[in-house]
């Protein structure tokens, strides 16, 4: 624990970046003892990196063999499944197909069983064209034969980081908003970080701050040993109606770059069809390009013919922190107890769990423990998948407000509540849906508008008075 | 409020133009339960948050602004005797017919003999236009701007950019004016304004600059809109704003009649009907704009009435018939409706309708067995109406557009 000279100001562990990552390592660090502070610059967690990927819990069956990504995706994965309901988070067991299209494909896949045993996932399953079909009938028939990984499945990629963090804060961690690190020092025992007009102090610093990693590393340590490369991928999700034209994730078989273009279901009753992989040197924005957006339509719809008469109802893109390495980036900075958790770039929220241990034992070999506390939290978040019960379905919801995603009254008033409650409209769409579905706001804005006057940083609209 | 009826006659899915009719007229001819389900937290369908005219022509002989429009409406039904639910969504549809419903009090389920859906259209989304570039607040469709104009008394923006110009777009600037906006410009990608004269005069009259065959190339800035980059004819064009209202390109909301196994005709997105309101299950029944983008308040209300009409009908001796197939052949046409033509009882639609996807010019005609029983030369454009009359007799017909070159 702290010492008692300190101020309200010192912490054991400063987590830099509130992305997945930053949120699974505050609650490592918080559910281990420590007094942890999480600072995120933007208005809200997930506003990075974390903000828009494809929710694929991965087995790591396709990972580089031996490297730190693969012990931590495999570990990830492991972990997420054992507190999943105890943090009341979905799991959707749809498996995986990895489709071959070409005889090149064809030929490859025996080569990607034996690397998927040799991540210790032993049970993938060759199947024929006929198989395959017979599984997923809704597949184009040009297909040549697939495997099946029955591990792959579906999370809600918003409500895990919500729930690590809130088990965070239930064990004491604090989360600051709008804090951006600028600067710090680091005198031999503890260092000061310098945010916008005032200053914290921590034993320990862990850089999580994804596509920014390496520049919070110039600011703080002074040199960097990787540069961030932003790797954009975009997305188009399907209404509804399109979710059953598949129960699988079907994947490509991957490239050198990427996974490929991944045909798969989402928590919350959608089919998705992204990411491209385009490299840019812009690590804010990731912008939405019309041509590549038909171009995925295009080839879902090679995949899934049906998908043709199926509508769009919303696009995004991410931007992954990629850099000149393939594996992760995590240097334990010894002697200046500081740790960079760096170029997480397209497994992050599998591996999170898996990262934030990893990072612990790294630290806790460099002599940092904590005392542990006598019993563990597990605070539940709201469910708003379709894996389990939504709030509409029981009494005194308050009403249905987003119709398409069916989000009620109670659900929204409750993410706007407490210290993790949301403060922009995005914030309230990761952890509602609300405006996420097909009309898009057509119905709920004026609902959502009233709802949050008072709450939002930057509200939805200023309030008419007639003059 | 007292519950919700386990068992009624008829249930109508969504209290709006079609809707209302449909239970103030299912009541007139003595059915004796109906019952309107709507989602939103009082009746009256889009026309609610419509402050301004034209509606009621045809309903009430007046021109009327929607609101009060929407609240006579609502009266009619209720006078009749409709038992009217507001805040109460249908959420699936199963055979028997029955629906599961939620509001406040949770799930409910309820069984009818027939059930009406008329849940309306809706305009397409900047995500289903693919319109590219970042994704700030302050991107609109029409029905948002005008619920949080009219409903919230909010102004979401000062000088927005409208993309589109059918009847809605004009709806779009009317709503602006009312709460002090300014738009600075309307974009059209096509050649021509979509909508007729007068509305179509509106940018010029208030001085908005408007730009033909252009279209959105992207959108910029992180909390809220900044600008709009547009792909002319003559090439890009930045346009500083704060706002993007998306207009138009209408498509029925028939999600839930999707999902509840209605064949849904893929040309009009709606549901497959008869020409008595028959959808392809038995005992659904569907009226108003889920039927096709998109008709005016007035003509959805005619055809609530006139399907409500067919299901009194049915209530008393089931139709047998599944009728004759009404097909398009390729062409410059985007649908016809209805998709089939009953002979069980005098028709609730009783006329073809047709709209294009482009300006052509040919012989619009209808065939049956490849023989013309019907035809004349005409020229069309986009989001006009096209009609039809029903053949007589019971045989399946295409509908045929010869383009000129
Ligand atoms: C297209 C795409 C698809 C993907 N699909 C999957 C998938 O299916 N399965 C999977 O497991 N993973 C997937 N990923 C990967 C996953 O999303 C990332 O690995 C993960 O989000 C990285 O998280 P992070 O916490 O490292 O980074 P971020 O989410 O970027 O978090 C870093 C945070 O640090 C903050 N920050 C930066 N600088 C500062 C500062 N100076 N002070 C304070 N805060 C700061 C940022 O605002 C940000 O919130 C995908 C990624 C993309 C882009
Ligand atoms: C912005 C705008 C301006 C317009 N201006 C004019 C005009 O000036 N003049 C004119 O004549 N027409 C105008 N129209 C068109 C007119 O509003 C429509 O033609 C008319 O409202 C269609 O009636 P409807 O009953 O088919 O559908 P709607 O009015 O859309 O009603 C459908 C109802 O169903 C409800 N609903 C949907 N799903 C469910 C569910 N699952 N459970 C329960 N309820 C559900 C909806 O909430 C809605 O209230 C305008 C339309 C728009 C969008």
């Amino acid at each position: 624990m702290v010492q008692s000279q300190g101020t309200r100001q010192r912490y054991d562990v400063a987590v830099i970046g509130a992305g997945v990552i930053g949120c699974a390592t505050a609650r490592r660090y918080a559910i281990a003892g420590a007094r942890v502070l999480l600072l995120e610059k933007a208005a809200d967690i997930l506003d990075g990196a974390s903000k828009g990927n494809s929710a694929i819990l991965h087995t790591g069956f396709d990972a580089p063999p031996g490297s730190v990504e693969a012990a931590c995706v495999a570990e990830g994965y492991r972990e997420y499944l054992d507190i999943r309901e105890k943090l009341g988070l979905p799991l959707l067991r749809t498996g995986a197909l990895v489709i071959a299209w070409t005889d090149e494909q064809e030929a490859a896949l025996p080569e990607l069983i034996d690397q998927a045993r040799a991540n210790g996932v032993d049970d993938v399953q060759m199947l024929s064209r006929q198989e395959t079909l017979s599984r997923e009938p809704g597949l184009a028939p040009t297909l040549r034969a697939s495997f099946r990984v029955p591990g792959e499945s579906i999370i809600d990629p918003w409500s895990a980081p919500l729930a690590y963090l809130g088990q965070a804060l239930a064990h004491g961690a604090e989360l600051r908003r709008n804090s951006e690190v600028l600067g710090g020092r680091f005198d031999g025992e503890e260092w000061e970080l310098r945010l916008a007009g005032e200053s914290v102090r921590a034993r320990l610093v862990i850089n999580a701050a994804g596509l920014f990693a390496d520049e919070v590393d110039l600011a703080l340590i002074g040199t960097r040993d990787f540069t961030t490369r932003p790797r954009k991928g975009q997305f188009v999700v399907y209404d509804k109606p399109a979710a059953a034209l598949a129960s699988h994730i079907l994947l490509p078989v991957p490239t050198k770059i990427t996974k490929g273009v991944v045909v798969c279901p989402t928590a919350f009753g959608n089919l998705l069809v992204g990411p491209t992989a385009e490299d840019q040197t812009d690590r804010r924005t990731a912008r939405l390009v019309p041509e590549a957006l038909a171009a995925l339509r295009r080839r879902g719809e090679e995949i899934l013919p049906a998908l043709k008469e199926h509508t769009v109802t919303a696009i995004y893109a991410g931007l992954r922190p990629a850099t000149e390495f393939k594996d992760y980036c995590i240097r334990s900075h010894e002697g200046l107890n500081y740790v960079t958790i760096g170029g997480i770039r397209s497994t992050g929220l599998t591996s999170a769990l898996g990262t934030a241990s990893y990072v612990f034992g790294l630290t806790e070999a460099a002599g940092f423990g904590f005392d542990a506390p006598d019993e563990i939290a597990w605070p539940n978040v709201a469910n708003i998948s379709e894996a389990g019960e939504r709030d509409w379905q029981r009494p005194g919801n308050g009403g249905v407000v987003c119709q398409c995603e069916l989000v009620t009254r109670r659900e929204i008033e409750a993410a706007l509540e407490g210290p993790l409650g949301a403060r922009s409209l995005a914030g309230l769409k990761r952890r509602t849906r609300v405006t996420m579905g097909r009309c898009q706001g057509f119905h709920c804005s004026a609902r959502l508008a009233k709802m949050t006057r008072d709450v939002f940083d930057t509200p939805m609209a200023e309030r008419l008075d007639h003059d | 409020m007292t519950r919700l009826p386990a068992e009624v006659d008829v249930a109508i899915i969504g209290g709006g133009p079609a809707g209302l009719s449909a239970a103030a007229e299912l009541k007139r001819l003595g059915v004796a339960s109906v019952l309107v389900l709507e989602r939103d937290s009082e009746a009256g369908g889009v026309p609610r948050l419509c402050g301004h005219s034209p509606f009621g022509f045809r309903e009430f002989h007046r021109p009327m602004f929607g609101p009060a429009f929407a609240r006579a409406l609502v009266a009619r039904a209720r006078e009749a005797g409709a038992d009217i639910r507001p805040a109460t969504t249908v959420t699936s549809l199963g055979p028997g017919p029955r629906l599961t419903v939620t509001s406040d009090e949770g799930v409910a389920e309820i069984a009818a003999r027939a059930v009406l859906v008329a849940t309306g259209a809706r305009e397409a989304s900047r995500a289903e236009r693919l319109i590219g570039g970042s994704k700030p607040g302050g991107v609109m469709v029409t029905g948002a701007l005008q619920g949080l104009v009219y409903g919230a008394g909010a102004r979401p923006f000062r000088r927005p950019l409208i993309l589109g110009t059918e009847l809605v777009s004009f709806s779009a600037i009317l709503t602006c004016r009312h709460a002090s906006i300014r738009p600075v410009a309307m974009v059209e990608p096509s050649e021509r304004i979509v909508a007729r004269a007068p509305s179509g005069l509106l940018p010029q009259v208030l001085g908005i600059p408007l730009y033909l065959a252009t279209d959105i190339a992207e959108i910029r800035g992180g909390e809220r809109v900044e600008a709009v980059v547009l792909a002319t004819a003559t090439g890009d064009v930045t346009i500083e704003t704060d706002g993007v209202v998306v207009t138009g390109r209408f498509r029925p909301e028939s999600t839930l009649a999707r999902l509840g196994g209605l064949e849904i005709d893929t040309h009009t997105g709606g549901p497959s009907v008869d020409t008595c309101g028959r959808s392809s299950e038995p005992g659904f029944y569907a009226a108003g704009n889920i039927l096709r983008p998109v008709e005016t308040a007035g003509r959805c209300w005619e055809e609530g009435r006139a399907v409500a009409r067919a299901i009194a009908r049915d209530l008393a001796a089931p139709a047998a018939d599944r009728g004759a197939t009404v097909t398009l052949a390729e062409g410059p046409l985007r649908y016809v409706m209805p998709q089939r033509l009953s002979s069980d009882g005098p028709p609730a639609l009783n006329e073809l309708q047709l709209r294009a996807d482009r300006p052509a010019r040919g012989r619009l005609s209808l065939r049956a067995e490849g023989r013309e029983i019907l035809g004349h030369k005409v020229s069309v454009r986009p989001e006009r109406r096209i009609r039809i009359p029903l053949p007589a007799g019971n045989y399946p017909v295409q509908v045929v557009f010869e383009e000129e070159p």
